[in-house]
Order: C-alpha cells, then structure tokens, then sequence
C-alpha cells in the first residue's frame, strides 16, 4: 500500500508538471515562483536541521566499532575499524562516506532445511554505491546549464561519462547505471517480504521520486528534444534571479523542473537528510578512546566526595591510637614518602 | 562543543556549493548579457536549411548520422529536403558551405556544454583549412 500511495503521490506530481506546462499563467508560477520556494525550503530546512544537531550534546564518545579496541602494545588493533585516533576517525569516515564501508558488510540470513544460514550479499552495497556516484556525477554535470562559461571540468565529466559514443546524442552510462540501480533499489524492496513489511511510504517516495526525474531527463535527452538553448537561458535567469519562462520550455522540461523542486523541498523533511546526516553520527565520527583518556560531562552536577586520603587525615590520630596501618605513615617524618600498601 | 566548527564550516561549503550558479554568474560578471544565448551567424546567402530550424536544433546530430551512415556505408549522397529542394549529403560541402564552423556550430556547442562531437575526427573546417588541405573531404 505504501508503494502505490507513494507511486500515486509521484504521478500526482507529474501530471500536475504536465497541467502547468498547458497554460500561460501556471508555467509562470511553475517557472518563477516554485524554484525559489523550493530552494530556500532546502537551504533553510536543511541549515535548521544540521544547526538543531550541532547543538545536540555528545558529552561522551560512544563509537559503535567493527574490531579491536587499541589496548596493550602487543594486540594488534583496527586502526580504521576502531580508530583511537583523529586520523583513523578520518579515514574511518571517508570509508563509510565514499564507499559506504558499513553498508559493504551487510549479509543475507536465510533458512534451508531448517538451517539458518548467514550469506554475503554485497548487491545492495554495489547497487547503492552506482546509484549515489551517479547521481552526483549525473547533479555535477547539469551545472553545464547553470554556468556560462562551462567549466573545464563539467565538459571533461560530460565526455567521460559519453565515452563510448553510443548513438547520437551519446549515451550518458551514468543514465543506465543510475536507471539500473534505481530498479534494482525499488525490487529489492518488493520481494523480500520482511523488507517490504519494513518499508515506509518515504522510502518508496523518495525512489519514485528520483525515478521520475531520471527518466523525465532521460526522455527529454533521446527522445522528445528540449530547446537546450533556451533551457540553458531559463536556468542562465534563475541562477542571476531574473527568471523568465520562455515559450520554447515543453511541459515535460517543466515536469521535470516540478519534480526536481518537489524533492530539493521534501528533502530537509526526509530521510534523505542522511547526506549530512552520516558526517554527524556520533557512534561513528568519534575515536574509540574512552579507556586511554577521560571524557567527563560538562554538566555533572558537583558531587560530594570524600577520598580515602582524606578520610585518613580525618581519622589519622584515632587510627594510630588503634594501631591501624595507615598509607601515610607520619607527615612530619615520611612527607613524599607513601607507600602504597 | 569543538566540533561545532567543522560542522558550520562543513554546512557553509554545502551551502556555497549549492548556490554556486548564483555567485558564479556574480564572480564572471556583466551578469546581465550572460544569460542570452550566444550570437550565432546566420548564412548570408541562403534563407532555409536542409530542414526547418526546429527540426535542425533538435536532431541535427541524428541528421549528420544518418547521413554519414547513407554516404560511407550505402554511397547514397542525394538528400531530398522537406521543401523538395536536392541536397547533396555532406557536412563538409554542404553545411559548412554556408554555415561557419566557429561562429555557429562551436559557439553553439560551447554555450550548451555539449563537448566537440567527434565530426571533426576526420572532416575538417573548409574555411580555416582553405588551401592547405591535408585529407580529403568525404
């Protein structure tokens, strides 16, 4: 059910695209107003949500780890699994970061004849690691239409990704990649049971949603052509804050647009705040450190106590007189001199 | 506590580089003539193309390959234009006889992004090479 809501909420929003790209009055709102709204809902939101955890206390370092702790000289520990230092948090997070290092270790359990058994399953971690690296080369090279002139870079991914130079225009392999991954992404949700008893109308929404967009983009690339010139003009507008929706945008580019505005909004709602999200977990952006140095909380409260040292001076005479040893033997003549039985 | 500064430093570059288009057309300045498109020249000595410019903007790359495919594989050069006018089917002779390689094609393309397409792998540009041609045209 939470797929077809999120699948009918998506269309809902692709039909609405394509509405507005029939009259005047709605493609303006569509091409003026909607961007904006929708970028400073992500900047705003997004700001509010990483200032709101900033301010979270982490009076403690609570890392969740995947190896031995560093301890004697002679145990051999994880430097990155376990990191006791500033450098190994670092590397420790580029890892999970970069190569989504957690997600790698991820296994599958299932019964045969009654036996449970624990398999790797490394599709996931392959399939969401395409997904993301193409998803941000893929946001990289759209900056071709929002920079003039194009940076040498933006061409340079452009022509690696067309390297092969399938059909005219070249066929983008991360669309294919993207595409491919995205699916993979969406099935696996539908065919383990557990998994789709588990899963929320966001987790289908956000999958739809970029599904959309990627094949709105990849239509309007190989089949239906967009006026690239004019498209680069309106996006030109946006970015100097003079937008202008010329008559040459299709309804599927402004569809396109809806799509991308309705995601840039949802996303500081969502969960796909995880892109900053996974810098401020705490359980893995600390050194594990808490045997070789003391982290104390900022505010305890002051607590009364009373050190066996003191204790002793306090009952010194009494016990002497009792003839109990004591761990100052006398401060006149043993100053600097404890023992320590 | 000390961490708070990576992380506002760290949500100040995300915040710099999502709005990068906006302080990029500020940083390249006359920000008012950047988003028109690119002067493109016109022929002086025809009025139509091959096709109606609509078509030509939106598939003269499919136009180019196709006719590449008829030329080098099938030896088919006549080109029947939508008006009925007879074309002969090569980029060498018949667009760049009117258009200029430079300022319509490569202004164009380096406007949009679109990176050299591999055409001029083996056609060169008739009006820059004129006289000290090293290949033939096909």
């Amino acid at each position: 059910m939470n797929a077809l809501y999120s699948l009918l909420a998506v269309l809902a929003l692709v039909l609405a695209g394509f509405a507005c790209g029939q009259g005047a009055p709605a493609r303006m709102v569509l091409a003026t107003f909607v961007p904006y709204a929708a970028f400073a809902a992500l900047l705003i939101g997004f700001c509010w949500r990483v200032a709101r955890w900033a301010f979270v206390p982490v009076p403690f370092h609570i890392p969740v780890t995947c190896g031995q702790q560093k301890s004697l000289v002679w145990i051999r520990f994880a430097k990155i699994d376990n990191p006791s230092t500033r450098w190994g948090v670092v590397s420790r997070m580029a890892a999970e970061i970069l190569l989504f290092r957690s997600l790698f270790r991820n296994n599958r359990a299932r019964l045969s004849g009654g036996r449970l058994i624990l398999g790797e399953s490394a599709s996931l971690w392959l399939c969401s690691l395409a997904f993301h690296w193409t998803l941000l080369l893929i946001m990289l090279r759209h900056l071709r239409l929002f920079l003039e002139p194009v940076p040498a870079f933006v061409n340079a991914l452009e022509r690696l990704d067309g390297y092969f130079q399938i059909g005219v225009p070249p066929l983008y392999f991360s669309d294919v990649i993207l595409v491919s991954a995205m699916t993979f992404l969406l099935f696996r949700r539908f065919r383990d049971p557990a998994l789709r008893y588990l899963s929320l109308f966001s987790d289908y929404f956000a999958l739809f949603l970029l599904l959309a967009i990627a094949v709105t983009g990849i239509l309007m690339r190989y089949f239906t052509r967009v006026d690239i010139l004019s498209v680069k003009q309106f996006a030109l507008g946006l970015a100097a804050f003079r937008p202008g929706a010329s008559q040459a945008l299709s309804a599927l580019f402004l569809c396109h647009l809806l799509l991308v505005c309705a995601l840039a909004a949802y996303l500081p709602f969502s969960k796909l705040m995880h892109m900053s999200g996974v810098f401020l977990s705490p359980t893995r952006n600390l050194a594990n450190n808490s045997r070789s140095q003391r982290h104390i909380n900022p505010w305890n409260a002051p607590v009364k106590t009373h050190a066996y040292v003191e204790w002793e001076e306090e009952f010194r005479d009494k016990m002497q007189a009792a003839g109990i040893p004591l761990e100052i033997e006398n401060e006149t003549e043993d100053a600097g001199n404890a023992r320590t039985n | 506590m000390r961490d708070r500064v990576w992380i506002f430093a760290g949500l100040a570059f995300f915040v710099a580089a999502l709005t990068c288009p906006a302080w990029y057309a500020v940083a390249n300045g006359k920000a008012s003539n950047k988003s028109k498109p690119p002067n493109l020249e016109l022929p002086a000595n025809q009025k139509e193309c091959v096709a109606p410019a609509g078509t030509m903007r939106a598939a003269h790359m499919q136009m180019l390959i196709q006719w590449r495919e008829d030329v080098v594989r099938h030896g088919d050069r006549r080109f029947v234009a939508f008006n009925g006018k007879v074309y002969e089917k090569s980029l060498t002779r018949t667009c760049l006889g009117c258009h200029n390689k430079e300022q319509f094609c490569d202004r164009c393309h380096a406007y949009s992004g679109v990176s050299d397409p591999y055409c001029w792998n083996c056609h060169n540009d008739p009006q820059t090479v004129a006289g000290s041609r090293t290949r033939s045209t096909p």
